[in-house]
């Protein structure tokens, strides 16, 4: 079963190594993605800020489209991931909603009958794909890695779909059955901010500086994260919270995807590597790529 | 023209109605939203907001404010702006509201009815948005900060955020080049419906009509 693959303007631009990684996992599992012909921007947290109907209808096209070919439809931002399905839900609830949309797709021949679900990949790779079966496809162990495992807050809420809202355990499965060990992060689902990076800095660095104060001080090597922007906010900004806050930070910012690609044998190309700004060095690698 | 200015106990002037009869109606259509009426003013969202400590009004004021008739401070507050929609408050309120979403109708009024605090940028970043994301279909980020910083008038501030960039554009991480939906003009048939959609509401959802009273339509001596 194939299923369809929405990549979102993140992993296209800002955040390819999040795309390169999720593909080579899934192509290195045996299992097909399909990237949706000519998607187009779920809208971002941005859009339903300013106006519901065209949000809707901006995210509603990519259901549609999804819906023509089939299956699941995989959103590997965590951003994406829910606002694709709080749209499902608003249609679902809202007949009149449903209606301005289904006209508004008419001008291009689409529609869209709720028949899509959306997924996150770690989601399927956990819960459909399976532990044994990446396990048996792992070249190297993560033995000795300490990882701070960060999900974020749009990944499990508002919804919960595949895991629970207050201290979700998908992401730790997977690493500790790859033999890495998880330390002490309270900060599992506390938010980065998000967009506020942009709009008021001051809180934005604040809310990333506790989160990689809380993974140091759990002496993780890294942290590895479920979404481009949370990525970026902790990665991109270090060194900008190093200055604000005095502080010494050298944290590497992992897709969890990228660590499960090197645990399936990849390179650092296929990886991605090269675009964390924090480097990602030895504690990880293990002078092995 | 002063609007009321004899104003019985719990009434509200012409403003504070038409706020109210809008932000009803949004949160009508937010599954779920009449919950708002069962708030028991606990405060778990207020504690669970990763941010409220920078609000000036906390999201449990938010709603008192609401059930008292008083939108307009809301509006003038910038709580609305700095939620960053994480959804803590919602997973967590003991009556189920859903507060990220009704905050999220109250930033659609304030960008419909332009009901800003005084220096916020967040319409001009909104607008830009909406401008990048209509033309391309997909998300612009050089783009998006070019017309951000230019409709602010700050250009000196995208000076500033060169060395980052510099960082992010040498590990292959800035797209240059907007990327786009091949079916652009398709899309702009779609947006162009979706625009007519958008401001239809159902007649019950309409602000009340004003009638002029005695004294507002006497003609000035």
């Amino acid at each position: 079963m194939a299923y369809g693959y929405y990549p979102g303007c993140s992993l296209e631009s800002s955040s390819k190594c999040y795309d390169w990684s999720t593909r080579y996992v899934f192509k290195a599992l045996g299992q097909e993605l399909r990237e949706l012909e000519d998607w187009n921007c779920c809208g971002a947290t941005m859009y339903m800020s300013i106006k519901e109907t065209i949000s809707l209808v901006f995210s509603a096209r990519n259901l549609a489209l999804a819906e023509k070919t089939g299956g699941d439809l995989i959103a590997p931002c965590s951003s994406c991931y829910t606002i694709l399905n709080k749209t499902n839900k608003i249609l679902k609830d809202n007949f009149v909603l449903k209606a301005k949309v289904d006209q508004s797709l008419k001008r291009d021949g689409l529609k869209y009958n709720l028949g899509v679900k959306v997924r996150h990949p770690l989601d399927v790779l956990v819960n459909d794909i399976g532990l044994e079966k990446i396990l048996a496809k792992t070249t190297r162990s993560l033995k000795g890695i300490k990882i701070a495992q960060y999900y974020g807050c749009q990944i499990v809420r508002p919804d919960g779909v595949f895991d629970d809202k207050e201290n979700p355990t998908t992401m730790d499965r997977l690493f500790e059955a790859l033999g890495a060990q998880n330390v002490y992060f309270p900060m599992k689902v506390r938010c980065c901010g998000g967009m506020l990076m942009t709009t008021f800095p001051e809180v934005a660095l604040k809310l990333n500086k506790e989160i990689i104060e809380w993974a140091t001080e759990g002496g993780a090597d890294c942290v590895v994260t479920t979404c481009p922007l949370c990525q970026i906010n902790l990665d991109g900004y270090q060194n900008k919270i190093n200055k604000k806050f005095n502080t010494k930070f050298k944290m590497p910012i992992l897709f969890f995807t990228q660590l499960l690609a090197f645990a399936l044998g990849a390179n650092r190309d296929q990886i991605g590597f090269s675009q964390n700004l924090v480097p990602v060095g030895k504690e990880i690698t293990g002078g092995q790529i | 023209m002063a609007l009321n200015t004899s104003k019985e106990p719990g009434a509200l002037d012409k403003k504070e109605s038409e706020l109210r009869a809008t932000f009803l109606y949004q949160v009508s259509n937010i599954p779920g939203g009449d919950k708002i009426k069962k708030c028991i003013q606990c405060g778990t969202c207020s504690g669970s907001c990763p941010v409220s400590y920078t609000m000036d009004i906390p999201p449990r004021e938010i709603i008192a404010l609401f059930r008292a008739g008083d939108l307009e401070s809301i509006f003038n507050s910038r709580t609305i702006w700095i939620c960053a929609s994480c959804y803590a408050c919602t997973v967590r309120c003991p009556m189920g509201i859903k507060v990220t979403d009704i905050l999220y109708a109250l930033k659609r009024m304030a960008m419909e009815k332009h009901l800003f605090p005084k220096k916020l940028p967040v319409f001009a970043l909104s607008k830009s948005f909406v401008t990048m994301t209509n033309l391309f279909g997909r998300g612009y980020e050089v783009g998006l900060l070019v017309l951000y910083y230019l409709k602010t008038k700050k250009p000196l501030k995208l000076i500033a955020l060169a060395p980052f960039g510099l960082r992010m554009f040498i590990k292959g991480r800035i797209g240059l080049f907007p990327k786009m939906v091949k079916r652009r003009k398709q899309l702009a048939e779609i947006l162009k419906e979706a625009e007519i959609m958008e401001v239809i509401v159902p007649v019950t959802a309409l602000p009340p009509v004003h009638t002029p009273s005695k004294e507002e339509s006497r003609l000035p001596a």
